[in-house]
């Protein structure tokens, strides 16, 4: 057995177009009371100038915190070995005097989240103009001058008025445009983007990759791009290294790494992607089991425990990361020569489940009766100002009439960005009380006739929801027996009845009944997502209200609970509303989609329909913004960006809501345009069930 | 609803790390309750604050019994006698067995201190998270009450209404709770606000889940090392605060004692007669330790996160 320092993986002598070379780089953390958790464990890589490094891994792979130490910006309790060389002049180890010299002027980093990366209290202008000012010998009205240029060159509208705003003026891309104008404003070597869109919509994230391109190409930048989304990676890098448990497991040319994996993990990591390019409803290859605990790694190779190729050299010995064949491709797998002869695929090496398929679902449509119908439903909120004398200023329009209904057995999937109104129409189901106006119908009953709590109490049977957050959603301070119990409890189960069908739920969703006495802590986020999951079935419902249900969870654990909310679905017969704001995985596990912008549903079909011919420009721009895992269709498409932000729902734009967005408004004659302006269009039929709100709705094929 | 088929389980519990699917046991699904009770009584500290508690409320109901002495009977042939076989605590300068008084005091010290606490612990609890929870008319009236409750001087109103209802053990404890539970009522409410938006707190609510519930289940519990911390010091803050009144003429009167009025009396000859200090000062001292370690025994059984191995 080999310990994990002996095992080095080597790259072949640092060539002279490299600015970056990364050796052998170790990160470990103390423990309180001995031990370490080793974060980063023997990572090799050189960056060329001028090229795109995609840094791959799920949390707690140690993406992020190798580049932490590339920045010395780790705690000094943190054991760093190894070395990173910038143009030869070696990092580790620096002062933080000359550290900080080299920090923002020769590499500059872009964080994940745009709200806490900028001071609240400075103006946007100030703050780029103290990039500036740190490292150079400038004038405050030249450095204002270059910070303006810069806020112009990321695309941000009058950016000598909005120089002087403050953050909280700006919306989370904006302020992610400042920090990629902070980042590029000593024209560095080397920029580290990590995760530089995650918090951030689809339509922004495609406006930001743009941003960042452009940064690029102006500042002729080598760029690491650290990401979980293999999506986000395919169309930007040139280069792909995917990380694990703190090690390099595969590195190569995007094409080699995404055309032909050679490592497990990689292959599972592709296949349990939901794709928008995938044909309907189909099953995703779940990577099983969970990352191993960086504190107490398994001897061996650490993916073994998930790995189904695994032999018994792999408990053994770690692979290092050596050449599949030639140079450029490396992977750390024992077995990669087979993978590479017998040119394995996902499906050949990961299990494909069978979900099989629901009674109900044989029906047609028409014929089977409605799990929820929602009819011109409203929802606007008072916007009040004033501390002791309150009065009204506006209305929020939350939601604005929206209608569709789901048939039992069918899934209906509502998307749209933060913001357009999805999750208030989801609470205004979720409440039964009487809506504002229009009428919610659920399994037939009208929530305007429910007199009383305990008729409200017996529909809640019917109705069950899953929230976005598995972390949120359980109470820490219940077991999961009782957790799953309260449902039961509630509606006047006996004890016994109870018990039984506590281990029975757990059994269902894939967990273990003797781990009814456990906290929701003892779980991953992955098995504690299962015990929401079990909870909303307890009553056995009919209608299921899924709340963004994976979208807190990692790449390769999200794939599994997809699987199983469309095994539980053709099981029980359940009816899904699923709202998210990814459309991909609406792709994989809807049979209609609804999209909303800004309070009403702007189209509305089969999801086949939907995704091939999209007929609003919205929805053209949704789909189009979301990158698809496989770099020559991500270099080749056509991408819409969209102008600016939502606007918002306090005051729409008149006639159409898309219109100050909309790239079809903008190729329209005046006279066209005058229609937009002044009616909001109703929804036209495009074609058997799917109809969009557009005066000039027509197909195009955006994937 | 159906058993769920083969390959289902196997895909799945691949991700909890065990292998194969378990048979749908017999035992029971442990409840919340017997998980807490489990995870109190593996401490060994909890369980010797507990024992302690015990064994100081026995001795000081079965003292008196075994004693020699009663209080209220003062031995004139020994005044101020240091600890002997006859006076095991020794005597004061009435002639008064300090035994027998220490153990009557602390009849009384407990009784006012656990129930004080538990009285004022729970009032803020209930009222806090009710006003907080369901907000709107509720909370304003409630809040009215506590505000108004914190502006009107206790002190004042216990001596106004000690004297009418003399040596009423429940009335001063009422009393006594009533006047420090306010700041911890308002902190509760606080917190309810930002636990009830919480998921699971709205999961609850949509399940049908009524409020009192939700109270009790999801609010209360998630406050639990607040409320047993707030709990422990009140039992302090009772002892003590029922020494100062009676030093006023408010509270326990004699010929009647407390722990409090013994410690008081003990006061100046503290460094010339130390027993009569020491020993009822160690009483409270130990009463305060038991009360103090079944608080931190809760806390940590309430707290998953506490890593109590059970």
């Amino acid at each position: 057995m080999t310990t994990p320092a002996e095992v080095r993986t080597r790259e072949p002598k640092p060539d002279e177009s490299a600015v970056l070379v990364v050796d052998n780089l170790h990160v470990a953390f103390p423990v309180l009371g001995g031990g370490s958790v080793n974060a980063v464990r023997g990572l090799s890589y050189q960056l060329r100038r001028g090229e795109a490094l995609g840094i791959v891994g799920e949390s707690g792979s140690g993406k992020s915190v190798s580049s932490l130490a590339l920045m010395g910006l780790l705690p000094r309790t943190t054991r760093v070995t190894g070395s990173v060389r910038l143009d030869g002049q070696e990092l580790l180890g620096m002062h933080d005097r000359e550290a900080s010299a080299l920090r923002g002027k020769k590499i500059s980093m872009i964080f994940q989240e745009p709200l806490s990366a900028l001071t609240p209290v400075y103006t946007v202008g100030a703050q780029v103009s103290e990039a500036l000012r740190v490292h150079n010998d400038i004038s405050k009205e030249k450095a204002l001058d270059r910070a303006v240029e810069l806020l112009d060159l990321v695309g941000i509208p009058n950016p000598r008025d909005r120089a002087k705003a403050f953050p909280h003026e700006f919306s989370g891309g904006m302020r992610q445009r400042v920090m990629i104008a902070m980042a590029i404003a000593n024209d560095p070597d080397v920029i580290i983007a990590d995760e530089p869109t995650t918090a951030l919509d689809v339509t922004i994230q495609a406006q930001i990759l743009d941003v960042l391109q452009t940064a690029r190409r102006e500042t002729g930048a080598a760029v690491i791009m650290i990401t979980h989304d293999l999506g986000v990676v395919a169309g930007l890098a040139d280069r792909v290294l995917v990380m694990y448990a703190g090690r390099p497991v595969e590195l190569g040319t995007t094409d080699e790494v995404y055309y032909a994996p050679r490592m497990p993990y990689t292959l599972g990591l592709l296949g349990s992607i939901p794709r928008l390019d995938a044909s309907g409803r189909s099953a995703l290859t779940p990577i099983e089991g969970t990352p191993p605990s960086l504190a107490n790694l398994p001897s061996g190779c650490p993916f073994r425990p998930r790995c189904p190729l695994a032999i018994d050299i792999c408990a053994e010995t770690e692979p290092a990361l050596d050449p599949v064949r030639g140079a450029s491709h490396r992977a750390a797998c024992h077995r990669k020569d087979e993978i590479e002869t017998n040119g394995w695929t996902v499906t050949d090496v990961f299990p494909v489940p069978d979900l099989g398929i629901a009674e109900i679902e044989r029906v047609p449509r028409e014929e089977r009766p409605a799990a929820l119908a929602v009819e011109g439903l409203v929802k606007h909120y008072p916007l009040m100002k004033g501390v002791a004398f309150k009065r009204q200023v506006g209305t929020v329009q939350a939601v604005d009439g929206v209608d569709f209904d789901i048939r039992e057995g069918e899934t209906l999937g509502l998307v749209g960005e933060s913001g357009c109104g999805k999750t208030t129409t989801l609470l205004q189901i979720l409440e039964l009380v009487e809506p504002q106006a229009g009428t919610i119908r659920i399994a037939g009953t009208d929530t305007r006739d429910l007199r009383g709590g305990p008729a409200r109490k017996a529909l809640r049977r019917d109705l069950q929801v899953v929230f976005q957050d598995p972390q949120a959603s359980l109470d820490p301070r219940l077991p999961v027996g009782d957790v799953l119990a309260e449902p039961m409890r509630t509606h006047g189960y006996h004890k016994k009845q109870i018990d039984a069908r506590v281990k029975e739920l757990l059994q269902l969703v894939g967990l273990e009944p003797s781990h009814a006495g456990r906290y929701p802590q003892e779980f991953s986020g992955g098995q504690r997502q299962r015990v929401g999951i079990a909870r909303a079935l307890a009553l056995e419902p009919k209608l299921v209200v899924l709340d963004e249900p994976v979208s807190a969870l990692d790449v390769s654990i999200r794939a599994g609970v997809i699987n199983l909310l469309m095994q539980l679905r053709a099981e029980l017969s359940l009816s899904y509303l699923f709202v998210a704001h990814d459309l991909s995985v609406v792709r994989v596990i809807a049979d209609r989609v609804a999209v909303m912008y800004l309070g009403r549903i702007v189209e509305i079909g089969v999801v086949d329909s939907v995704y091939a011919s999209p007929s609003h420009p919205y929805t053209q721009a949704l789909l189009s913004a979301i990158p698809i895992p496989d770099p020559d269709k991500e270099r080749t498409r056509e991408r819409i960006v969209l102008q600016g932000d939502l606007p918002s729902p306090a005051n729409p734009p008149s006639g159409c809501r898309f219109r100050t967005r909309c790239q079809r408004f903008l190729t329209l004659t005046e006279g066209e345009k005058q229609l937009c302006i002044d009616r909001y269009p109703p929804l036209i039929p495009m074609g058997p069930d799917h109809s969009a709100a557009c005066h000039y709705a027509e197909p195009v094929a955006v994937i | 609803m159906t058993v769920p088929s083969q390959e289902l389980i196997g895909t799945v519990t691949a991700e909890s790390g065990i292998e194969g699917t378990a048979a749908l046991d017999e035992t029971a699904v442990p409840s919340r309750g017997r998980i807490i009770f489990r995870r109190f009584i593996v401490q060994k500290s909890a369980l010797f604050g507990l024992v302690l508690l015990v064994v100081l409320v026995l001795l000081a109901y079965v003292g008196p019994i075994i004693g020699k002495w009663d209080y209220s009977q003062p031995d004139y042939n020994s005044f101020l006698v240091t600890p002997n076989s006859s006076h095991w605590f020794g005597t004061d300068g009435t002639g008064t067995d300090l035994f027998a008084a220490t153990m009557r005091g602390a009849q009384k010290s407990i009784i006012i201190g656990l129930l004080v606490a538990v009285l004022a612990t729970s009032m803020a609890a209930i009222v806090g998270a009710t006003a907080g929870y369901f907000g709107r008319w509720i909370d304003t009236v409630l809040m009215w009450i506590v505000n108004l409750l914190l502006v009107i001087p206790s002190f004042l109103i216990i001596a106004i209404l000690s004297p009418r209802y003399h040596n009423n053990l429940t009335l001063f404890v009422v009393l006594l709770g009533m006047f420090i539970w306010q700041i911890t009522a308002r902190i509760v409410r606080g917190q309810t606000l930002s636990l009830r938006e919480r998921e699971y707190v709205l999961a609850a609510k949509y399940m049908g889940v009524s409020g009192p519930r939700i109270i009790a289940r999801h609010i209360l519990p998630n406050l639990a090392s607040l409320l047993i911390i707030d709990a422990t010091v009140n039992v302090s803050v009772a002892v003590l605060t029922e020494t100062g009144l009676s030093f006023f003429g408010f509270g326990v009167q004699p010929p009647d004692v407390s722990l409090g009025t013994l410690i008081e009396a003990a006061q100046t000859s503290a460094t010339t007669q130390p027993w009569l200090f020491l020993f009822p000062a160690g009483f409270l001292v130990l009463l305060l330790l038991a009360v103090n370690l079944i608080g931190q025994g809760l806390r940590d059984a309430f707290d998953p996160s506490a890593g109590v191995a059970v």
